[in-house]
């Protein structure tokens, strides 16, 4: 059980954190706007559950699920795990057990993150249920998946960050070109805020575990830019899954046409 | 209970690598369980407090802003706003802490405790400004109705153009700099205003012209941790 102690330090850490928030927003609000509070009740009631859910999600994290995902990633980074013998190169497929873990990590921390699930609520809603939040918060998901194997890969074979970077500029550049215009702002928002709480500790952990253990790579280089990869890429995926959903709802009236043609089939 | 649905995948990764691919029991099952208890009950009450607070406030900030038509003033907020809450973000004073160690063992900057300390200050404040500018930026753009991706694109230029010219060991830092900057309470607050501005001003579509302050967020602190970079 997390001691009263421990509630004590996060909620000031908390606060500590929502403070300046609260303060500009106050003082443009009463000395800016001069405008009392519309709902002020509401909204404050609104900010204390805010509050009081970051201090307990905060606190539940701490507890549960970074001490175990912390020591999990150092146990499939450590020589021993993957096999390594003291001295000798290590292939970099020998890591297949780092690849899986970095992808469902990447994913189930992602589904997790409480900005995310802010922005897909908010995007779900002006799109009119056209876009959902579910489907969007899966495809950024796997993004971060993607992104993060691939950045484990990176570390391993040690390749420089920015080869992958650019050639991920590349490729959201083009696409952008495809993607219906409705998505591509929220697309390059949600590489900005699947990042956070949940998933930076574990993703850091993983990072510099492997930076650690794999021979000829240093912590202080190597062990950064996984984050980086997590952002990039739910921007790709998440144009990717708009363009697919465009492209099945256009699908069906072709199949409606395909049938009329060929009525035997049915 | 939509919030049970959003914690079982990382729930099942971990018992999955856990008891199939390690193959080691569970260590503290009841402490998790607890936490896991906690993050529910958490997760909820954000949720909740989100659309109660957090997401109207921006808004109805955001159309008072524009109805006061005052530019000078929205500007300012956006780069309060944007300061704001970068200045004091953790994941960013632990990476910029992390930063002045790899630049002492470089030897960009002496060996000792107060060099490390003013280059990791400068670096917080220099992450600070540009998540401020970025928001400006934004804002700006919403007010003119610029498309989102010429901007973006360009910044990727410039981006690549500073990777080049910038001291090899900065670069990871930077690029994680990033995607570190936006906090859980930054992220609604600022896609509020963003889509609450959209929507006051008139020939703006809140899904094209509301999103993407957050994409110029993550932006601009690769690009001016670079220069830092450069100039320090």
């Amino acid at each position: 059980m997390p001691g009263f102690g421990e509630f004590l330090d996060v909620a000031l850490e908390t606060l500590r954190d929502v403070f300046p928030i609260v303060a500009i927003l106050l003082f443009f609000q009463f000395a800016i706007l001069r405008k009392p509070l519309p709902n002020a009740r509401k909204l404050l009631l609104g900010f204390v559950y805010v509050f009081a859910g970051l201090v307990l999600f905060l606190i539940g994290l701490e507890q549960a699920l970074f001490p175990i995902g912390k020591l999990m990633a150092s146990q499939f980074t450590a020589p021993e795990f993957v096999g390594a013998v003291p001295g000798e190169a290590v292939d970099w497929t020998d890591y297949y057990w780092v690849y899986a873990f970095a992808f469902a990590v990447g994913f189930g921390t992602t589904v997790a993150e409480p900005s995310l699930i802010a922005v897909a609520i908010k995007a779900g809603d002006l799109s009119g249920g056209a876009i959902s939040a579910w489907g969007l918060r899966v495809a950024v998901a796997v993004g971060v998946a993607v992104g993060i194997t691939l950045g484990v890969f990176r570390i391993i074979v040690g390749v420089p960050i920015q080869y992958f970077i650019i050639t991920g500029y590349v490729v959201v550049v083009v696409q952008t070109f495809f993607a219906p215009k409705l998505i591509v702002p929220l697309a390059y928002d949600s590489g900005g805020v699947t990042t956070s709480t949940v998933t930076v500790p574990l993703v850091a952990a993983l990072g510099l575990g492997l930076a650690e253990s794999v021979p000829g790579r240093s912590p202080l280089i190597d062990g950064f830019g996984l984050i980086a990869f997590a952002s990039l890429f739910p921007i790709m995926s998440v144009m990717a899954y708009a363009q697919l959903a465009e492209w099945r709802s256009k699908k069906p009236v072709a199949g409606e046409q395909k049938k009329e043609g060929i009525p035997h089939e049915i | 209970m939509s919030s049970a649905r959003d914690l079982l995948p990382i729930l099942f990764v971990i018992a999955f690598f856990q008891l199939a691919v390690l193959q080691q029991p569970i260590p503290d099952l009841f402490n998790l369980l607890i936490g896991v208890l906690f993050v529910l009950l958490g997760l909820t009450l954000f949720i909740q407090g989100l659309e109660m607070g957090l997401f109207p406030l921006g808004e109805s900030m955001a159309h008072a802003f524009a109805r006061k038509g005052s530019l000078l003033w929205l500007l300012l907020f956006a780069f309060a706003l944007g300061f704001g809450t970068t200045v004091a973000e953790p994941a960013l004073i632990a990476i910029a802490e992390e930063a002045a160690e790899v630049a002492s063992d470089a030897a960009f900057i002496g060996d000792t405790e107060a060099a490390r300390d003013s280059y990791a200050f400068g670096l917080r404040m220099t992450v600070a400004l540009s998540v401020g500018a970025a928001i400006v930026l934004g804002v700006f753009r919403i007010l003119k109705g610029w498309p989102v991706h010429y901007i973006i694109a360009g910044g990727y230029v410039v981006v690549v153009i500073m990777t080049a010219l910038a001291p090899e060991q900065i670069i990871g830092i930077a690029y994680d700099a990033g995607g570190v900057t936006t906090s859980t309470i930054t992220v609604p607050l600022v896609t509020a205003l963003g889509v609450g501005l959209a929507s006051s001003i008139k020939g703006r579509n809140p899904m094209v012209d509301g999103f993407g302050l957050i994409a110029f967020a993550s932006l601009t602190p690769m690009i001016f941790v670079m220069l830092y970079g450069i100039l320090i």
